[in-house]
């Protein structure tokens, strides 16, 4: 991972401080946070609701302003969206009234209309709904919704696809599909990831780094690497152990709770 | 505790359901008239209404009386659409738009059309125009208000989706915040459709001689009051068949959309 550290699209944030105005005080979301993402890497950061993990996802995709520090990618200090950056929300945010195919092809600006075509039908074939291309999103389970928009995502082929809690409305079964989907994607496109989650076990799946992040200000708390080889077995020694480490982050010895798989 | 699934039987359920409090009505309209509760003269009986209108329809005069206000309150109707619905749109994509239109907006909106009836004749005469002006202004206000408002409710979620995709503001326009506002403008057509119609009979106070209005106002002079009766009815069936239609369309435009239907 080292050798990726000092590339040129590395995501840096350096110092990054971020306080939410209330009626007479002001409440910090993210304190001093120190964080390099290489390029190709898949990153989770793991934290409590409220830990200001989501705000932090904002700032680098552009969508939140008014923070100290400094946030570039590949050197560029970030000042608003860009389409070097995709991001998938935890609603799958399809417009209802566009079919998946034009929901798909929203994203992509002034390209000819049959390159257009191409670049969807090739993104939903990466996404599995080839065959859902004129449905519309209310057709589609949820599932299937979140599929659309990480196909949305990578039309554009950003370096860097933001993942905000893209599972976190999904039942458990869905969840592990799509946890084994985006790996899928990640291993084809090599697209640098970032997934902010609540779900230990998600993070531990998926990450090359976990990031460990307090609540109330969000702090770096820790980061965990992650060497198991991929695709990983979640009740494999060396993953559980891991497990029970993150939590302790969380938790405090007595009520750590006991090791469960699905 | 097993429902009766018969589609057929169902229907007519639905219908007995829909056409019951009416029946009920008349039904007792007419009682009341045969106890003698209830004078012609203060109101006629059902029968006598329906004998009326028969007579009328006949004649030919009821239907040139129908196609003049229908045609009316169309003219009336489309010019509000077009001007509301463009005005609307540029309000609600402007703040500033807004802030230079929203005082006289709000100050003109609660002005009923028929107060407008003496400077509507100064400035278009006794003729068509005039009437057609008050249609205007009885349908112009519901459609640009819902229209501005429509498109303030554009989803803060679909804004960001569209940043971080760098939509061109005209694609986003046309494909998120048009579309987001249709259940919003359709309401709006709904119920500017609405107040058009039932501003026909203040447009047809300025010297009509002909449609629904003139139909009722005539018929006051002469204190029948069966025509009059005959003419509130045939407004409110048309305007019921007006706003079904309208409805139909909302259905086909919007059928992204699944309301909430009741219980």
């Amino acid at each position: 991972m080292c050798a990726h550290l000092s590339h040129q699209s590395n995501l840096v944030i350096e110092g990054l401080h971020k306080s939410f105005p209330t009626r007479d005080s002001e409440v910090v979301a993210l304190k001093e946070i120190n964080l390099t993402i290489g390029e190709g890497e898949f990153v989770a950061i793991v934290g409590a609701s409220g830990c200001g993990k989501s705000t932090l996802l904002r700032i680098v995709a552009g969508l939140e302003n008014g923070y100290d520090g400094a946030v570039s990618l590949g050197n560029r200090p970030i000042a608003g969206p860009g389409l070097d950056r995709g991001m998938v929300f935890q609603e799958h945010r399809l417009l209802p009234w566009l079919t998946v195919e034009e929901n798909v092809a929203f994203g992509l600006n002034g390209r000819a209309n049959g390159e257009r075509e191409r670049i969807v039908r090739e993104h939903l074939a990466l996404v599995g709904l080839s065959d859902f291309a004129k449905a519309h999103p209310h057709q589609l389970s949820g599932g299937m919704a979140q599929r659309v928009a990480i196909a949305r995502s990578l039309v554009n082929q950003p370096g860097l696809l933001l993942l905000d809690e893209p599972f976190g409305a999904l039942d458990a079964l869905t969840r592990i599909q799509m946890q084994q989907e985006i790996l899928r994607i990640w291993e084809a496109e090599r697209t640098t990831m970032v997934l902010v989650t609540h779900d230990i076990d998600e993070a531990l799946y998926l990450g090359d780094r976990v990031v460990v992040m307090s609540s109330r200000p969000g702090t770096v708390k820790r980061i965990i690497h992650v060497s198991l080889p991929r695709p990983r077995d979640r009740s494999s020694y060396e993953f559980v152990q891991l497990r029970k480490e993150i939590y302790a982050e969380f938790f405090s010895e007595a009520e750590k709770p006991f090791a469960y798989a699905i | 505790m097993a429902r009766d699934t018969n589609p057929r039987l169902q229907k007519i359920k639905h219908l007995l359901q829909y056409t019951g409090l009416s029946v009920v009505i008349l039904a007792l309209w007419q009682a009341l008239f045969h106890l003698g509760y209830i004078k012609p003269i203060i109101l006629p009986p059902p029968s006598q209404v329906a004998v009326t209108f028969w007579d009328l329809l006949k004649s030919g005069a009821m239907t040139r009386h129908i196609g003049i206000s229908v045609l009316r309150v169309l003219e009336g109707f489309g010019i509000a659409a077009i001007l509301g619905l463009t005005l609307g749109i540029a309000i609600g994509l402007s703040r500033t738009l807004d802030r230079l239109t929203d005082l006289i907006i709000q100050v003109i909106k609660p002005i009923p059309p028929i107060a407008w009836i003496p400077l509507a004749i100064l400035w278009f005469g006794i003729g068509e125009k005039s009437k057609v002006y008050i249609i205007f202004l009885g349908a112009f206000f519901p459609i640009i208000i819902n229209t501005i408002d429509g498109i303030r409710q554009t989803d803060q979620k679909f804004v960001e989706v569209a940043r971080i995709l760098e939509v061109p503001r005209l694609r986003f326009v046309r494909q998120v915040v048009i579309p987001g506002a249709l259940p919003a403008i359709m309401t709006g057509i709904r119920v500017g459709l609405m107040v058009a119609w039932m501003c026909v009979v203040a447009a047809e106070l300025i010297a009509a001689s002909s449609g629904v209005g003139y139909l009722i106002m005539d018929a006051r002079q002469l204190s029948q009051s069966d025509v009059v009766i005959v003419g509130m009815i045939t407004i409110g069936v048309i305007g019921k068949l007006m706003d079904s239609l309208i409805k139909r369309l909302e259905k086909r435009l919007i059928s992204w959309k699944a309301a909430f239907a009741g219980d």
